[in-house]
């Protein structure tokens, strides 16, 4: 049997889910009027980069020295294997070991 | 579209271990696997999710959870805009239904992909359907049977979206003429991150990052145009 789903939830799920789709084709669609040569296709060109990284920095700062360590392993495993799995499993284990003789 | 796929398996798998990390936390919160999925198909963005289901409770703040997942997402704009130049000459209903299903996740390995001039808005899309499912089974799974994982830190999973996101950005990697701009977005998202509410630094530092290249020396310029070159 289905499980009901309240109105409350179906609004808060309906505005977020609005707002984020809006947010996706906005930017799609606010582009094509943007200048594609120059300065500011250089600072969009460069921006995939620099957003990945902002969104990682900060939680492998707070992870402290070894989330630095298991961040740098994570990088010269992609660069040396080009296997995102691998390197992402590499991270993972500096962190899980750390964690598992620090308890 | 199936190569898109299968690009995607190693993103898709650690998008299935934080979407377990995120079902266990679900399941506390007391959502269904309705409700879960719900979220999944309507909104399909992780980290708005985390943060939805983190100020669930049993009246839910509308105007905060909304306002929440709009400075959350507001990346998705800059994530947009990017994919213009593989949009090219496509129809408004084919850039409709593509889009719903761009995440980070599929976005960042059709970025490189580009690199290697052999992306399509159909890989992207391959890549988004994958990627819904397995972010779709991860949290069922962590929801239903996330009894047996109380405690996913101990196992490093909250560690696995910073891993595969660091091994993208590192695949994203230019050379020199993103020096400046990742040290002007490394800056400025520490910064944000510690003074600023929220998620803002994500927005923050890929701003931050993009207009450090645009004013930045001339010599980028040079760079660009061998980099062009090469993609002939």
């Amino acid at each position: 049997m289905l499980p009901a789903i309240e109105p409350q939830v179906l609004i808060a799920v309906g505005l977020a889910a609005g707002v984020t789709y809006s947010l996706r084709l906005g930017g799609l669609l606010l582009a094509s009027r943007f200048p594609r040569s120059g300065r500011f296709r250089r600072g969009m060109d460069a921006l995939p980069g620099a957003l990945l990284f902002s969104l990682v920095l900060p939680s492998i700062v707070a992870e402290g020295g070894w989330g630095l360590m298991a961040a740098a392993l994570t990088a010269i495993v992609v660069l040396r294997t080009r296997n995102t799995l691998a390197a992402m499993l590499c991270g993972m284990l500096v962190i899980f070991i750390v964690r598992k003789l620090g308890a | 579209m199936i190569r898109g796929a299968r690009a995607n398996v190693p993103v898709a798998a650690s998008a299935m271990a934080y979407g377990s990390v995120l079902g266990v936390l679900a399941a506390q919160k007391g959502l269904s696997w309705l409700d879960m999925m719900y979220m999944n198909t309507a909104i399909f963005a992780g980290a708005a999710q985390f943060v939805m289901v983190d100020m669930w409770s049993n009246r839910l703040p509308l105007f905060e959870m909304t306002l929440a997942v709009l400075v959350i997402n507001l990346r998705y704009l800059l994530i947009g805009a990017s994919l213009d130049p593989l949009f090219s000459g496509r129809g408004l209903l084919h850039k409709m239904g593509m889009m719903h299903l761009v995440a980070d996740e599929n976005w960042a390995v059709t970025m490189s992909e580009q690199r290697n001039g052999s992306a399509t808005t159909w890989f992207l899309f391959g890549g988004g359907v994958f990627l819904y499912l397995a972010w779709s089974s991860g949290t069922l799974i962590g929801l239903l049977g996330g009894g047996f994982i109380t405690r996913p830190e101990e196992y490093a999973l909250d560690f696995a979206f910073t891993a595969v996101f660091t091994a993208l950005a590192v695949g994203l990697w230019r050379g020199k003429s993103d020096v400046l701009p990742w040290i002007a977005a490394g800056c400025v998202a520490l910064l944000a991150h510690k003074f600023l509410p929220g998620k803002w630094y994500i927005v923050a530092g890929g701003l931050a990052g993009a207009v450090s290249a645009m004013l930045g020396p001339c010599d980028s310029i040079e760079v660009e145009e061998v980099e062009d070159a090469a993609g002939y």
